[in-house]
C-alpha cells in the first residue's frame, strides 16, 4: 500500500523531507560473563526495541513500514541471518515488511538511518525502522575477522589501526595538546553529566525494559544502564593502567567500554508522518561520511562534519547541540579542538556520552539521535544539532538535524 | 507449617534420591512506579529438553524460599512476589518418575501435604502474588499459578491444564478448588475431566486467558516485561483486573445449580468415555462437588486424602507405566530395532494396488516422506480411481484448512499411477496392499522383483498371512518385511514391523526409519500369525462370540468386559472390523493355533445374510439385536454370567500373551502393552493389558507367574 503511489517514471522527482519520529534503546550492559545480558540473545534485544517503538506509536499501522534496517558489526550467530529481516519477523511485524542487515562498524545504526533516509527522500519508502545492535559479549570485536594480508604487506593499513585503543594513542601523538589529564577530565564530566541526566529523568523515557536471565540465575528486569560509574573522580582515573601502551594515555576510564545493547528508531517522510499522525522530533538536514587514515580513525568526525555542514550551507557556529560518540575522550577532544569548542561547552553531550553509558558498536548512532531529539524538545532555542561518530578503519559520519520546536522551523534560514 | 514439620518431609525427600531439583531462584525487581517485586524463577538449570518438574526436594526448597519471602513481605521489604519459569515452562507438573516410587501411603500423604504447604504460602504471602505463565503449566505446575492472587499468560504458551484425571490422580494441590472459582464450573470440568480423558488434551495460552485462568494475555516476544509492567499497574491501581468468569458457589445459588449441572454432565462423560473402569475421574468430581460448600482449608484435607488413596491404586501406577515407560520412552527406542545408520535412504516408494488401503498408504507416504509414490493396479481404470481417491482426500484436507494450497499441490504431484510395475524400477521401497490371499501376493512380489533393484526393500501390509510364506519364492527374501498398519492408517499410531527369519538388518532398519518418518510407533514383531494386536483382539472376540453362541444373553456377553474400560464393546468392534474380515481371520488363526480361536458358525450365517452388525439402534436411542437376526442364529444351552465371562477372557488373554512371549513374538510384555495402547486404544489405566492381568490374578492362574515381577 505504501509508499504513496508516485509515478517515478513520468513525474518530476522531488526530494522529500525526512523526519525522525521516535527512538528507543535497551539499557546498555557490560559485555562478558558478568554482564546483565550474558545469556541474552542480540536479536532479542533488537526485537524488544522494535516492539516498544510500535507500542509508543500506535497510530503507525505496522504494514506501513517499508523497511527494517538493522546494523551489527559482526553478522554471525545471533546477529546473523540478515538481522533486519529476522528482527522484523520476531517482533511480529507483518511478513510483507522487508528488512536488511547493515554494517559500518561503530556507525552501523547511523548508516541504517542515513541509508533509509536517503531512500525516503528518493521516494522509495514512506516509513522505516532503523537501528543497530551489538552484543560484544557474544561477539568480541573483530572475532572471526580475517584481515587481508595485503593490508600488511603493502602497508595499506598500519597494523596498529586494527586495534582501536592503539588508534586513540596515535591520536594523542598527533595532538600533543590533548593530554591524559584533559582526557580524564572529559571522562569525569561525561560520567557526571549522565548521572545528572538520570536524576533529571532525561534518559529513562527512551529505555525499553528488558527481562534477562543469566545462566544459573533467575529472571531480572533491567530498566537502567549497567556501565555508568557516577562516582568517578580524576584521582580514581589516574590510577588506571594504560593497556594499549606502557605509560600511555588511553585507559578504560577515558574510553567507552565493551558493551551489549540495541537501538531502534522510526523515520518517515514528512508527508507520511503528517498523514499518520506521527510526531516529528527532528528533521534531517544533511549527512556525510568521510575517510581518514585508519591509524587515527578518531579524527574521522572532523571531515565528515565539514562535508555535512557544507552540504547544509551551515557553519559550525550554527550548531546548537552536539551529540558526539565518545569512543575515546581523545577523539572527542580532537574534534572539539579542531572546531574551537571548549571541552566543557554546554552544547556538547549534555547527557554525557559513551564513556559513561557504553558503546555497543553498531547500535550507538541511534542513541545519539534519540538523545538529541529529547534535547531539541527541552531546548526550543536550538535550531540545529548534529550527531557524529568516529568509525573503525578510519572514517567519520555526521548527521545534521533541525529542531521542529524552534521558532523558525520550516522557514528558510 | 513450622520448620519442625518441614523436617518431617526429609524421609519423603530421601525416598526420591535422584530427583532433578527445580530450584526457586529469587531476584528483586524494581517496577516502574517504584514497587519492589520478588521475582521467583523455577529452573532446573537444564535446557528445554528437560522440563522442570515438582518432586519433594523441589517443594521443600520452594517452601523454604517462600517462607523467607513471607518474612520479607511482613518486614515491608517487598510489595509483591511473582513466579515464572525457565523458557517454555512454568512447571511441567509433578515428577511422575519420582512419585511412582512413593510406595507407602505415608509418603503419598506427605507429598500431597507438602504441595499444599508450599502453595498455601503463595495464597497468603501477606502481599499480592502473581504467576507469569510463560509456557507449559500442567497439574501441579498450573496449581502454583492458581494459588497466586493474579496470573498472566503468554499467547505462545502451550500445554496448560490439569491432566490428573488422565494420570489417575486428582488436581489435589488446590486446583480442584480454585479453578472453578476462576473459570466457572463448566469450563473447570472441561479442563479437569473432558480434556484429560480426550487423549490428554491441554489448553494454549489464548484459550487459558479466554476461560479465565489468566487475567491478562501477552505475546511471547516480551511476555515477561509486559507481565511485570502489568503487575506494577495492578499494584499501583492503574490496572483493573476484571474476572467475568469468576464465581462464588457459597453465596450465589445460581452458581451452585450450575456447579451441580456441570458435575452431572461430567459424570455422564466419564461413563461414556471410560465405563468408570478407573477411579480417578469420579474422585475429581467428588472433590469438585464437595469444594462448592466448604473452605479451601477443608477442601485441602479432602484433596490430600484423595491423592493419598489414588497414589496407591493400580490405575495410577499402570498409567504412569504406560505414559512414561511406554509411550514416552519405549516408543522412542523400540526394542530390537537395529542401528538406525543401517537404514537405506528411501527416495521413491511403490505401492502395489490402488484400492482403499493402497490409497491410504500412498497418501501417508507422500504426505510424510515427501518422496514420489507410484501406485499400480491391473488396469488403468483402477489406477485412475485410486488416484482420484487420493486427490479427493488431499482436497478435503485443503478445504478444512489443514494443509496449505502449496502442500496440497506438492502431495498431489508426488503421487502418480501406472498400470505396469515398470514404474517401480527406481523405487527404494515397494509395499503391496493387494487382496489378502497368499498366491496373489506371491505373484505380485515375483513381478515386482523382476523390475526393482536387488536392494529395494519389499514390504507386505498383510494382517493375517505369513510373511515368510509370502516371500518363499523371492530371489532375495532377506529384503522382505511385514509392515502392518491399522485402520484408519492416517490416525492409528501403531505400526507392527514384521521380521522373518530371512529378513536382514538393513531391511528392518529401513522399516523403522520409515515408521519414524511416518510418525508411527513401531514395534518389532516376529512372523507369527496375526502378529500382536489382531491376535489378542481376536482371542478376546472369540471368547465373547463363543459365550454368545453358547447361549449367553447378548447384553451380558457384550458388556462382560466393562470393568476393563475398553474403548468399545466386542460386538461394536466386530461390526467396525467387519464380520467377514473377523470371521476370515479367526478361521486362519484357528487353523494355525487350534481351538483357542473360536470360529463362530453364527457369524457365518450373519455373513451369508449380509448382516453387518448384531446391534442396531432403536428409536429410543438404545440398541437391540433385531428378532429377524436372532431367528437366523443357533444357540447352545450353556450361558455364562458376566463375571464368569470376564474371568474366562482375562485368563484367555493371559494365556495367549504368555504363549506369544514364549514364541518370541515380541521382546517383552511391554511391547504387548504398547501395541494394545497404540493399535487398539486400550486404556492406560490397565497399563495396556499385562499389568492388569497381573493385578486381577489372571497371569498366575493361566501361566503360574506374573508378567511383571516386582
Amino acid at each position: 500500500m505504501s509508499p504513496q503511489s508516485v509515478n517515478t517514471r513520468t513525474s518530476a522527482r522531488q526530494v522529500r523531507d525526512v523526519v525522525f519520529v521516535d527512538g528507543v534503546r535497551t539499557p546498555f550492559g557490560k559485555a562478558g560473563d558478568k554482564g546483565i545480558y550474558h545469556g541474552t540473545r542480540a536479536d532479542d534485544l533488537v526485537v524488544k526495541c522494535i516492539r516498544d517503538l510500535m507500542r509508543r506509536n500506535p497510530s503507525l499501522p505496522p504494514e506501513r513500514i517499508d523497511e527494517v534496517a538493522i546494523a551489527a558489526t559482526t553478522q554471525t550467530g545471533d546477529q546473523g541471518l540478515t538481522i533486519g529481516r529476522t528482527a522484523a519477523l520476531l517482533a511480529g511485524l507483518p511478513q510483507s515488511v522487508p528488512g536488511f542487515a547493515i554494517d559500518r562498524m561503530c556507525a552501523g545504526a547511523m548508516t541504517a538511518v542515513t541509508a533509509t533516509a536517503g531512500s525516503i527522500a528518493f521516494g522509495a519508502y514512506d516509513v522505516v525502522i532503523a537501528g543497530g545492535v551489538e552484543h560484544m559479549g557474544n561477539h568480541p570485536m573483530g572475532a572471526g575477522a580475517d584481515p587481508n594480508p595485503r593490508f600488511l604487506s603493502e602497508r595499506i593499513v598500519d597494523p596498529a589501526a586494527l586495534n582501536m585503543g592503539n588508534t586513540a594513542e596515535n591520536l594523542h601523538d598527533r595532538f600533543p595538546a590533548i593530554t591524559k589529564e584533559r582526557a580524564d577530565r572529559y571522562a569525569v564530566a561525561s560520567q557526571q553529566k549522565l548521572a545528572a541526566a538520570y536524576i533529571a529523568g532525561q534518559i529513562q523515557p527512551d529505555l525499553v525494559p528488558v527481562a534477562a536471565r543469566r545462566p544459573g540465575e533467575g529472571w531480572d528486569l533491567h530498566t537502567a544502564d549497567e556501565p555508568p560509574r557516577p562516582g568517578t573522580t580524576l584521582e580514581s582515573l589516574a590510577e588506571l593502567r594504560t593497556p594499549f601502551r606502557a605509560h600511555g594515555r588511553v585507559t578504560a576510564g577515558n574510553s567507552a567500554g565493551l558493551n551489549d545493547g540495541a537501538t531502534a528508531a522510526i523515520l518517515a517522510s514528512a508527508d507520511a508522518a503528517a498523514e499518520l499522525g506521527l510526531p516529528v522530533k527532528m528533521r534531517l538536514v544533511s549527512y556525510a561520511f568521510a575517510g581518514v587514515e585508519p591509524q587515527v580513525m578518531g579524527i574521522g568526525p572532523v571531515p565528515s562534519t565539514e562535508k555535512a555542514l557544507a552540504q547544509a550551507g551551515l557553519g559550525i557556529e550554527d550548531i546548537g547541540l552536539f551529540e558526539i560518540n565518545e569512543a575515546f575522550a581523545v577523539q572527542v577532544l580532537s574534534f572539539l579542538d579542531h572546531f574551537g569548542i571548549d571541552q566543557e561547552d554546554p552544547r556538547v553531550n549534555r547527557y554525557g556520552g559513551a564513556i559513561a553509558v557504553g558503546h555497543p558498536l553498531a547500535s550507538s548512532g541511534v542513541r545519539l539521535m534519540t538523545q538529541l531529539a529529547r534535547q531539541f524538545q527541552e531546548d526550543p532555542s536550538v535550531r540545529y544539532g548534529l550527531t557524529t561518530m568516529c568509525i573503525g578503519l578510519g572514517m567519520g559520519g555526521t548527521v545534521i538535524w533541525e529542531n521542529p520546536n524552534h521558532a523558525d522551523f520550516g522557514k528558510d534560514a | 507449617m513450622s520448620q519442625g514439620t518441614i523436617e518431617n518431609f526429609s524421609a519423603l525427600a530421601a525416598a526420591i534420591p535422584n530427583e532433578i531439583i527445580t530450584h526457586s531462584l529469587v531476584t528483586d525487581v524494581s517496577l516502574p512506579g517504584g514497587k519492589r517485586l520478588a521475582l521467583l524463577t523455577l529452573d532446573n538449570g537444564l535446557d528445554h529438553s528437560k522440563p522442570t518438574t515438582l518432586g519433594p526436594n523441589t517443594l521443600i526448597e520452594l517452601h523454604g524460599v517462600l517462607t523467607q519471602q513471607k518474612a520479607r513481605a511482613a518486614a515491608g521489604e517487598i510489595d509483591a512476589l511473582a513466579v515464572t519459569g525457565k523458557p517454555y515452562f512454568l512447571v511441567a507438573g509433578a515428577d511422575l518418575s519420582g512419585v511412582k516410587h512413593l510406595s507407602s501411603p505415608e509418603h503419598g500423604e506427605a507429598m500431597a501435604t507438602l504441595g499444599h504447604a508450599a502453595y498455601d504460602l503463595l495464597a497468603d504471602l501477606g502481599v499480592p502474588t502473581f504467576a507469569f505463565i510463560n509456557g507449559v503449566a500442567l497439574g501441579g505446575g498450573l496449581e502454583i499459578a492458581l494459588a497466586c492472587t493474579y496470573r498472566t499468560v503468554s499467547s505462545g504458551a502451550n500445554g496448560i491444564g490439569l491432566p490428573e484425571a488422565f494420570i489417575g490422580l486428582v488436581p489435589g494441590w488446590g486446583g480442584v478448588y480454585r479453578l472453578p472459582r476462576l473459570t466457572g464450573p463448566e469450563a473447570a470440568m472441561t479442563v479437569m475431566i473432558e480434556n484429560p480423558l480426550n487423549n490428554n488434551r491441554s489448553l494454549n495460552g489464548v484459550a487459558a486467558a479466554k476461560i479465565g485462568i489468566a487475567d491478562a494475555l501477552f505475546e511471547p516476544a516480551d511476555f515477561l516485561e509486559r507481565s511485570l509492567l502489568w503487575a506494577g499497574g495492578v499494584l499501583d491501581g492503574s490496572v483493573e483486573v476484571a474476572r467475568p468468569h469468576a464465581v462464588d458457589p457459597a453465596t450465589d445459588p445460581e452458581v451452585a445449580a450450575r456447579w451441580a449441572a456441570a458435575a452431572t454432565k461430567a459424570r455422564a462423560f466419564i461413563e461414556a468415555k471410560t465405563s468408570n473402569a478407573a477411579p480417578a475421574p469420579a474422585k475429581v468430581i467428588e472433590a469438585f462437588e464437595a469444594g462448592a460448600t466448604i473452605s479451601q482449608a477443608e477442601s485441602a484435607q479432602l484433596e490430600i486424602a484423595a491423592l493419598t488413596e489414588l497414589m496407591q491404586t493400580n490405575a495410577f501406577h499402570n498409567t504412569v507405566y504406560a505414559f512414561l515407560d511406554l509411550t514416552q520412552k519405549r516408543a522412542k527406542r523400540p526394542a530390537g530395532a537395529p542401528d538406525a545408520k543401517l537404514a537405506r535412504p528411501v527416495t521413491k516408494i511403490g505401492v502395489v494396488g490402488a484400492g482403499l488401503m493402497a490409497g491410504q498408504l500412498a497418501l501417508l507416504f507422500a504426505k510424510n516422506l515427501k518422496v514420489p509414490v507410484v501406485i499400480t493396479d491391473i488396469d488403468q481404470a483402477r489406477v485412475e480411481k485410486g488416484l482420484a481417491y487420493i486427490h479427493g482426500e488431499v482436497d478435503k484436507q485443503l478445504a478444512k484448512g489443514r494443509i496449505s494450497p502449496d502442500a496440497a499441490n506438492r502431495t498431489k504431484a508426488l503421487v502418480t499411477g501406472s498400470a505396469t510395475k515398470d514404474a517401480f524400477a527406481d523405487a527404494d521401497f515397494v509395499i503391496e496392499a493387494v487382496f489378502e490371499e497368499l498366491a496373489v501376493k506371491k505373484q505380485v512380489f515375483a513381478e515386482v522383483e523382476a523390475v526393482v533393484s536387488a536392494e529395494c526393500i519389499l514390504a507386505t501390509n498383510t494382517s493375517s498371512l505369513s510373511v515368510t510364506e509370502t516371500g518363499r519364492d523371492l530371489k532375495h527374501p532377506e529384503r522382505l518385511v511385514g509392515f502392518h498398519f491399522f485402520n484408519p492408517v492416517a490416525l492409528m499410531p501403531l505400526l507392527e514391523i514384521v521380521r522373518t527369519e530371512h529378513t536382514n538388518e538393513v531391511a528392518v532398519a529401513t522399516a523403522f526409519a520409515l515408521g519414524k518418518a511416518l510418525r508411527k510407533t513401531s514395534v518389532l514383531v516376529k512372523d507369527e500369525a496375526a502378529f500382536v494386536v489382531n491376535r489378542i483382539l481376536l482371542r478376546l472376540m472369540g471368547e465373547i462370540a463363543n459365550a454368545f453362541d453358547q447361549g449367553t444373553d447378548p447384553a451380558v456377553a457384550d458388556n462382560a468386559l466393562r470393568p476393563m474400560g475398553l474403548p468399545m464393546t466386542p460386538f461394536t468392534l466386530l461390526a467396525m472390523v467387519g464380520i467377514p474380515v473377523a470371521h476370515h481371520v479367526s478361521g486362519s488363526l484357528n487353523a494355525v493355533f487350534g481351538e483357542r480361536f473360536h470360529v463362530s458358525k453364527n457369524q457365518q450365517v450373519l455373513i451369508e445374510h449380509g448382516i453387518k452388525s448384531l446391534w442396531v439402534p432403536t428409536a429410543d436411542g438404545g440398541q437391540e439385536i433385531p428378532a429377524s437376526t436372532l431367528e437366523l442364529l443357533e444357540f447352545g444351552s450353556n450361558p455364562s454370567t458376566a463375571d464368569e465371562l470376564l474371568l474366562r477372557t482375562q485368563d484367555a488373554l493371559a494365556l495367549e500373551i504368555g504363549l506369544m512371549l514364549a514364541e518370541g513374538v515380541v521382546a517383552g510384555p511391554e511391547d504387548i502393552d504398547l501395541c494394545m495402547i497404540m493399535g487398539a486404544g486400550w486404556p492406560m489405566h490397565m497399563g495396556g493389558i499385562t499389568p492388569y492381568l497381573d493385578q486381577v490374578g489372571a497371569s498366575e492362574r493361566a501361566n503360574g507367574k506374573k508378567f511383571h515381577q516386582k
